[in-house]
């Protein structure tokens, strides 16, 4: 690589408290305009703020999570700049005082991203941009957010994407967010340089704002690199500035050079008394995180025996683990009903959203259950399937959608007979596999598990037709 | 009936001598009468005040136990938040700006049987010390309406001064209780920082604001204090504390009053004498002078200019007029019409405080000016602690100069140092009192000012008791309105 990109992440979240930072207006996302409002959240001339205390705390949740140190007093600042949707014209938040420092993420490649620092501050209204007009919404402002920082440590788009969705799983595990960055409650600023690899100075960086998707993040990375690359190579030098992504267009665009930029003149905010946490309020907060995902990871893979990809996918929703810890438990196999619900259960609940919130039909126990009776051999994984398809829909128990006849199974006599007539009645594939196309072995297995409507064990099936049919 | 006190109005009332309803009605006659020419109020709300008489009259009929304050009429400045009543800090940013929601302190008034006659006049955003940087003209001295009444809480002080209304309710950031109070020759209390909520107070530099009473005398003041120092959840600075009238005395045996010689240099001889002759009343009465030292006094005004335009050029950011006040009508795009918006809406002494403390806090400057300004507030802070081990109260003149004659007599500099004996109490946060102590060689009010340690409020104003009955109340404003 001719170019080392050095990438640093400032990444917003909103945190899912039921009140506002500084006043009692729900956070709830939506709602007509300007109805979640208030004197405060407004800044109504005379109204004062006061910090809501479970944002402190969750604030601190999140540092914790993170390996971040908590400060018992940190101290709120004013950061000014004049944009319609800032009604006071300055956001809140917290400048030299903030409450977490340090802290890190290690990603899978094994490289450690370091935290500089987590602080609080307010989210902003909304601007909305009508036919003819410019109309602001302050439902959102005085949201709670907290902005994670890193240092300038990542050197590829993967990384920060992998980052980023690390943060997601563990501030959702975690409960202090939703994190859903398709409604704005998960953000993020890129900062990005190019330098010759081994180089250790910083070149000049680019601030890539509000990027709101995964995609927007690696592609804005990728055209950064780019753009900064053909300057360099140009002989031409980078300008420092601060820049928006088009997500139609893939490309960035300078909204304001370093000339321009704003001087936030920080200064503490009097009218916040400094927000206090002991020692033993830490330590409580400590005890009341719940195992986060990547210690359930572990647990998954190396106790569990639950494939790697499969711990991946049901770490990554808080209420899917839930639900695949209790349906382990019943059914006595965590490997076979971890890859159930990530093969057929994700098949038909595909949306991040539907996954976040996770409610099938079938419950956790009556998974259980079901993929009990598959363990213990007394019906095979097929009807197993057809069973799961009908909970799925009307939810109940397995031994509700399972006959008599399907507990039975099917006996080796009748398993044998059912392959001799299914080859006789298929010569094509039966020729073909004798051929050595191992594909056609599937058409016979089909044949024979229609034939049992799913009552016989594909496995067997095709040990049996592989008997029967030895290649040449 | 002539126009008196909050305990004589109170009697009266009670007793049926006259309703509410009649008294009322004559403040607000001798309100629309004077106010022309004092200036005292820039909205008279006699819809707000015929009703609350109305009320008044009910729970006056329906007897029981009720405060001092039913009743009696009063007039509130107009930085502080009424509900539906238009409130313009003496600003056009806000000269048509109605609030939706009520300050803490009116609600409080407001639940004891308060009458509100009037938002009272002030200097714009009370920024100033003469009122003269009102937008709709400053208020002035009843005593001599050719000079000033004092600002920033000027409308108040002349309102109750001329017995346009019982008491008033002020703020103070840097003197602008006190020193109103002293050039109209009333009793003015700057509480303890915390001690009253400054929920609805348009904040001017929110570290010092303060809001507090302009009363006739100590004993009405500290009735009013009482009714409004109350914890308040919506304001995280406030603290509250509880009434202090029933510590009223007015025996100072053993009190130890500070003195200390830095408040009393370049001073008029008049006002040097009242001050002095005051002391020597103290230690007639079996209180002990002390003197100490006060050598950071002289920086206490850069300090305060600094930071309080700091917090202002802040506060003041959010009038913008997108959301309320004042708007341009001429703009080509959305930075001009917020450019062009606050050029008109604020006048010249607010402009010059926001571009101060724009500047004081401007990247490359923060370090010289604001954190400088910090570190002296922490030094003055702990002078005051050395201060307070030694005595119980500093005793200082209120303000180096009497009324001044209405119309720029002193440059903006000038002016600012008139504060010079008053902005230190807003550094540190203590409260103060200022009590009418004598009068120039112009028959204009001097007043001279206590200060006490946080929450000694009830020394105060049990010194200021003292005070009054040692001089049989020759120096507090006459029944007739002092004229």
């Amino acid at each position: 690589m001719k170019w080392e990109s050095v990438i640093g992440l400032e990444t917003h979240v909103e945190l899912s408290t039921r009140t506002k930072i500084f006043c009692g207006c729900t956070t709830d996302f939506g709602g007509e305009p300007n109805t979640h409002c208030c004197p405060v959240c407004t800044g109504q001339p005379g109204s004062l703020p006061v910090l809501n205390r479970t944002a402190v705390e969750y604030a601190a949740l999140a540092g914790l999570a993170l390996g971040c140190e908590i400060h018992t007093r940190s101290i709120m600042a004013r950061k000014h700049y004049v944009y319609p949707d800032l009604p006071k014209a300055y956001q809140t938040s917290q400048f030299d005082r903030p409450l977490c420092t340090g802290g890190g993420v290690t990603l899978s490649n094994g490289r450690r991203i370091d935290l500089t620092r987590i602080h609080i501050e307010e989210d902003a209204g909304k601007l909305v941009h009508t036919n003819s007009e410019l109309m602001i919404d302050y439902n959102r402002g005085g949201v709670p957010l907290i902005e994670i920082v890193t240092e300038p440590d990542f050197r590829s788009a993967a990384e920060a994407v992998e980052y980023m969705e690390r943060l997601q799983t563990t501030l959702r595990a975690i409960g202090v967010s939703d994190c859903r960055m398709q409604e704005g409650s998960m953000r993020c600023d890129v900062n990005i340089s190019l330098r010759r690899p081994g180089d250790t100075a910083l070149g000049v960086r680019s601030e890539v704002k509000n990027l709101n998707s995964f995609t927007a993040v690696a592609a804005a990375i990728e055209y950064e690199y780019g753009r900064q690359a053909e300057l360099l190579e140009a002989g031409e030098l980078v300008m420092q500035d601060t820049r928006a992504y088009d997500a139609n267009t893939g490309a960035t665009v300078s909204m304001r050079d370093k000339e321009n930029a704003d001087d936030y003149r920080y200064f503490p905010e009097p009218d916040i008394v400094p927000a206090e946490l002991t020692r033993g309020d830490i330590e409580r907060l400590r005890e009341s995180l719940p195992e986060l995902p990547e210690s359930k990871l572990r647990r998954y893979t190396e106790e569990l025996g639950v494939a790697e990809s499969d711990a991946r996918l049901l770490t990554k929703y808080r209420l899917v683990s839930e639900y695949f810890e209790c349906a382990a438990r019943v059914s006595g196999s965590a490997g076979a009903t971890a890859s159930f619900i990530v093969t057929q259960m994700f098949a038909h609940i595909s949306t991040e959203s539907e996954r976040e919130r996770w409610s099938p039909k079938a419950d956790a126990e009556a998974l259980g259950e079901l993929l009990g009776l598959v363990r213990t051999g007394k019906i095979s994984r097929e009807t197993a399937k057809r069973a799961y398809a009908q909970m799925a829909e009307s939810g109940g128990r397995a031994s509700d959608f399972i006959s008599e006849a399907d507990m039975e199974g099917i006996s080796a006599e009748d398993l044998a007979r059912l392959c001799g007539q299914a080859v006789e009645e298929n010569p094509k594939p039966a020729a073909d596999f004798r051929a050595g196309r191992e594909k056609a072995l599937q058409a016979l297995v089909g044949a024979v598990m229609r034939q049992t409507r799913g009552r016989a064990d594909a496995k067997a099936v095709e040990a049996q037709l592989r008997d029967i049919l030895p290649g040449d | 009936m002539s126009f008196c006190g909050l305990k004589e109005t109170s009697r009266a009332l009670r007793a049926g001598k006259i309703s509410c309803v009649e008294l009322t009605r004559a403040y607000l006659d001798a309100a629309e009468r004077r106010n022309p020419e004092l200036r005292a109020f820039i909205s008279i709300t006699e819809d707000t005040a015929m009703r609350q008489a109305r009320d008044a009259d009910a729970r006056l009929r329906e007897g029981g136990e009720t405060s001092e304050l039913l009743g009696a009429p009063f007039v509130l400045k107009d930085n502080i938040s009424t509900a539906g009543l238009r409130t313009t800090c003496a600003s056009r940013m806000l000269e048509n700006y109605v609030p939706i929601y009520d300050a803490a302190v009116w609600e409080l008034l407001r639940a004891e049987g308060a009458v509100l006659i009037g938002k009272g006049n002030m200097d714009e955003f009370a920024m100033g010390s003469t009122n003269e940087t009102s937008y709709f003209g400053g208020a002035r001295n009843p005593r001599d309406a050719s000079r000033v009444a004092g600002g920033s809480s000027g409308g108040v002080a002349a309102a109750v001064a001329a017995g346009l209304a019982v008491y008033g309710i002020g703020s103070d950031t840097g003197g602008s209780i006190r020193q109103p109070a002293s050039f109209c020759g009333l009793v003015g209390l700057k509480p303890t920082y915390g001690a009253v909520s400054r929920y609805g107070l348009i904040a001017y530099a929110s570290s010092f604001d303060q809001i507090g009473p302009i009363a006739r005398n100590a004993r009405d003041a500290a009735t009013v204090f009482d009714a409004i120092c109350r914890r308040d959840e919506r304001d995280m600075t406030s603290r509250g504390r509880e009434g202090v009238s029933g510590a009223m005395t007015g025996d100072v045996g053993g009190l130890r009053v500070g003195v200390a010689r830095e408040f009393f240099e370049n001073l008029p001889a008049d006002i040097d004498r009242a001050v002095r002759d005051a002391a020597s009343m103290f230690e007639s009465a079996g209180a002990e002078l002390v003197e100490v030292d006060f050598p950071l006094l002289k920086y206490s005004l850069p300090a305060y200019y600094i930071l309080a335009c700091a917090e202002a050029s802040s506060n003041l950011g959010r009038y913008d007029g997108l959301r309320y006040g004042y708007r341009t009508e001429e703009y080509a795009n959305l930075d001009e019409f917020i450019r062009r918006t606050r050029s008109e809406g604020f006048g010249a002494e607010v402009r010059r405080r926001i571009l101060l403390g724009t500047y004081v806090l401007s990247a490359g400057y923060y370090d010289a000016y604001y954190n400088k300004a910090q570190k002296l507030r922490a030094a003055i802070k702990n002078d005051f602690r050395e201060i307070f081990t030694r005595c119980d109260c500093l005793l200082t003149p209120t303000a180096p100069v009497t009324a001044l004659p209405f119309g720029g007599a002193l440059s903006p500099v000038e002016t600012y140092q008139t504060d010079i004996c008053t902005v230190p109490v807003n550094i540190v946060g203590a409260p103060a009192v200022s009590v009418p102590c004598g009068f120039d060689g112009n028959g204009l009010p001097i007043g001279m000012q206590l200060i006490g340690d946080a929450y000694r409020e009830d020394l105060l104003l049990n010194a200021a008791l003292a005070f009054e009955e040692l001089t049989d109340g020759k120096y507090l404003v006459a029944p007739d309105g002092g004229m």
